[in-house]
């Protein structure tokens, strides 16, 4: 059971942070800590794509728009459609962010290295341009007035002050199954496959592993992550830009994964968990951007394997 | 569509297609010498740039041009050493992510250095509204500038890698750098010495385009993007490929305004590229044999 301890850790760190916060009358904070859950839900499948299939994504915040404006677009301009459930935007927006995924993967991912990385950074490129070009998008000033989303059993996605709490556990509840799903897939046939993949793709092939399919697979799955965290905050922010979509996204997602440790989604749970609320309390100032550029150089000059890596040398010498 | 209204368009895309040349040469240059994608070239054109505009207004032009160039091409060599050299053997997924960091900080600082303004150099001769008569096309006497620089870059790149004996080290360090050792080769200031010809040329295309196109810190990226286009395009480590991919990418794009909006010119060019990528990854003039390692 060993393999459940960082789920139950985290789903103990969430319910912790809540009480203390609310208990401190510091539950502004909750926010901030809700919108980094769907953040992080974006770096949780990146670190599968990268940490697992081995395949670098330089357009992550493609698919996180992409998600993003198809519920905010369902659910202003085109609301009338939806008007008997307007729930079902979300699955929609899941859904366009697959069906991309899975357009796009098919020939990006015959791609390696530099070629892979290009293509995804254009992918990403292509996405914004076309949010900045596109009238239906809103062009640079994005979407606002997104309304909330009821969901079941009296649940309500939305940014009212009145419920933050109960945003706050939807936000991580759904990064927790997230963790959840990454580590019994990891844990499974399917998760030895993609390592084997990680490890020499033509030695995969030749135990008879489909490499194709799998990384396709991780790749649509890490799109639905990213497409999941934009569909929500859209509905939490009441609003999305087109900020979201661009290549400096992407790089951040980059950099919470490599900082977490590739190929540790809990160490990219907590890692992001931490530098996006600062990020989104401010806490970088002026050199937001520039705190994540030099987190990915000093990362993968010094500790490759991640912030918690480093620790772990450091404990063995 | 008339002839000369043809004119406008080839003459336009050539224009920025040289552009796009110059910094695909960039990543072959760099490339040829380490195996490595630099991702921040397209910063060099911005410094380039930017720092020609800064210096542009306590000396005359053509100083502020040369200090500019040798100044990116310092900036490349800094980069190199201080990042980079001491890697041995680094994987692939480190040395992108690497570079991309490099092109974040390198962005960063020139937003806190100059500001998120747009700069321009001013015309190298004449002035905005100046024109000349092409053959009934009407285009600014910077466009000849951008022509002819890059046209002699282009020239001097050649006649340096395949005259001169550093040119031919280079070569050798490319196509074998253990063998190239063995023959007494100094590849690592070789290495060193590519990334200051990839910067100092980056910087000199970003000071003869400024006029025409602006300098702004966020530029580097959809350039890095593009030029890598033409880099695939014309065959990776091929600058003579480089050069008619990048004409071809830029006329493309050019034409592709008189269709689409204007508003989707890069998503043009970004979809140009991934068509290559998908279909012709081996680039125009490639053999399939002759394709890199990275492609299947």
């Amino acid at each position: 059971m060993r393999r459940y301890a960082p789920v139950v850790l985290l789903a103990a760190a969430v319910i912790a942070a809540q009480l203390i916060l609310s208990f401190l009358k510091l539950e502004f904070l909750l926010t901030q800590l809700t919108m980094s859950a769907y953040y992080t839900l974006v770096a949780l499948g990146l670190c599968l794509l990268m940490g697992y299939a081995g395949q670098v994504s330089l357009g992550h915040a493609g698919f996180f728009a992409i998600g993003g404006y198809t519920t905010a677009v369902l659910s202003t301009a085109g609301a009338a459609a939806l008007s008997f459930a307007p729930w079902l935007s979300l699955p929609a927006a899941v859904a366009a962010t697959a069906v991309v995924a899975l357009v796009i993967g098919v020939p990006v991912l015959r791609l390696r290295g530099h070629y892979l990385a290009m293509a995804t950074l254009a992918f990403g490129f292509i996405v914004s341009r076309v949010i900045l070009a596109t009238a239906v998008f809103g062009q640079a000033d994005g979407i606002s007035d997104v309304p909330g989303i009821r969901l079941f059993a009296g649940l309500v996605l939305s940014g009212k002050r009145t419920l933050r709490v109960q945003n706050y556990y939807i936000a991580w509840a759904l990064v927790t199954l997230g963790l959840l799903f990454a580590v019994n897939l990891i844990g499974s046939r399917v998760g030895r496959a993609l390592r084997a993949i990680h490890g020499n793709e033509e030695a995969a092939a030749a135990m008879g592993i489909d490499v194709g399919r799998f990384k396709l697979a991780v790749f649509v799955l890490s799109a639905v992550y990213a497409g999941v965290g934009g569909a929500c905050l859209v509905h939490f922010n009441a609003g999305i830009g087109p900020g979201e979509a661009g290549v400096m996204k992407s790089v951040r997602y980059l950099a919470l994964v490599a900082a977490g440790g590739m190929g540790s989604p809990w160490g990219t749970v907590a890692v992001s968990a931490g530098l996006t609320f600062l990020s989104l309390r401010g806490a970088f100032g002026l050199y937001d951007d520039a705190v994540f550029g030099a987190l990915l150089v000093g990362i993968m000059l010094f500790a490759p394997e991640g912030l918690f890596g480093l620790v772990a040398r450091g404990r063995r010498t | 569509m008339g002839a000369d209204q043809i004119l406008q368009y080839l003459l336009s895309g050539i224009t920025t297609g040289s552009v796009y040349a110059i910094v695909g040469i960039g990543f072959n240059i760099i490339y040829s010498s380490t195996g490595i994608i630099n991702f921040a070239q397209g910063e060099f054109l911005m410094l380039g740039g930017m720092i020609s505009v800064s210096l542009s207004h306590s000396m005359p032009l053509a100083a502020a041009i040369a200090a500019a160039v040798i100044m990116t091409g310092l900036i490349g060599v800094l980069l190199q050493r201080l990042f980079i050299s001491w890697l041995k053997n680094p994987a692939v997924l480190r040395m992108i992510i690497i570079t991309i960091g490099l092109s974040i900080l390198v962005r960063e600082a020139s937003l806190h250095i100059w500001d998120e303004k747009v700069h321009a150099l001013p015309f190298w001769t004449g002035s905005e509204t100046s024109s000349l008569a092409v053959l009934g096309a009407r285009i600014s006497p910077q466009v000849l500038w951008v022509l002819g620089v890059s046209a002699l870059m282009v020239g001097a790149l050649t006649l340096f890698f395949r005259h001169t004996l550093t040119g031919k080290a280079m070569r050798a360090c490319a196509s074998n750098a253990t063998a190239a050792r063995l023959c007494g080769i100094r590849t690592s200031s070789l290495v060193t010495l590519s990334f200051f010809i990839a910067a100092a040329m980056g910087g000199l295309a970003g000071c003869v385009v400024s006029p025409l196109t602006q300098t702004q810190y966020d530029m580097g990226t959809s350039l890095a993007v593009k030029g890598f286009t033409c880099a695939v395009l014309g065959g990776l480590g091929n600058v003579t490929g480089a050069v008619a991919a990048g004409l071809l990418v830029g006329v493309l794009e050019a034409a592709s305004i008189s269709v689409l909006p204007l508003a989707y010119k890069d998503v043009v060019a970004l979809a140009i590229m991934l068509c290559i990528l998908f279909f012709r990854p081996e680039g125009l003039f490639g053999g399939r044999a002759a394709a890199p390692a990275g492609v299947r």
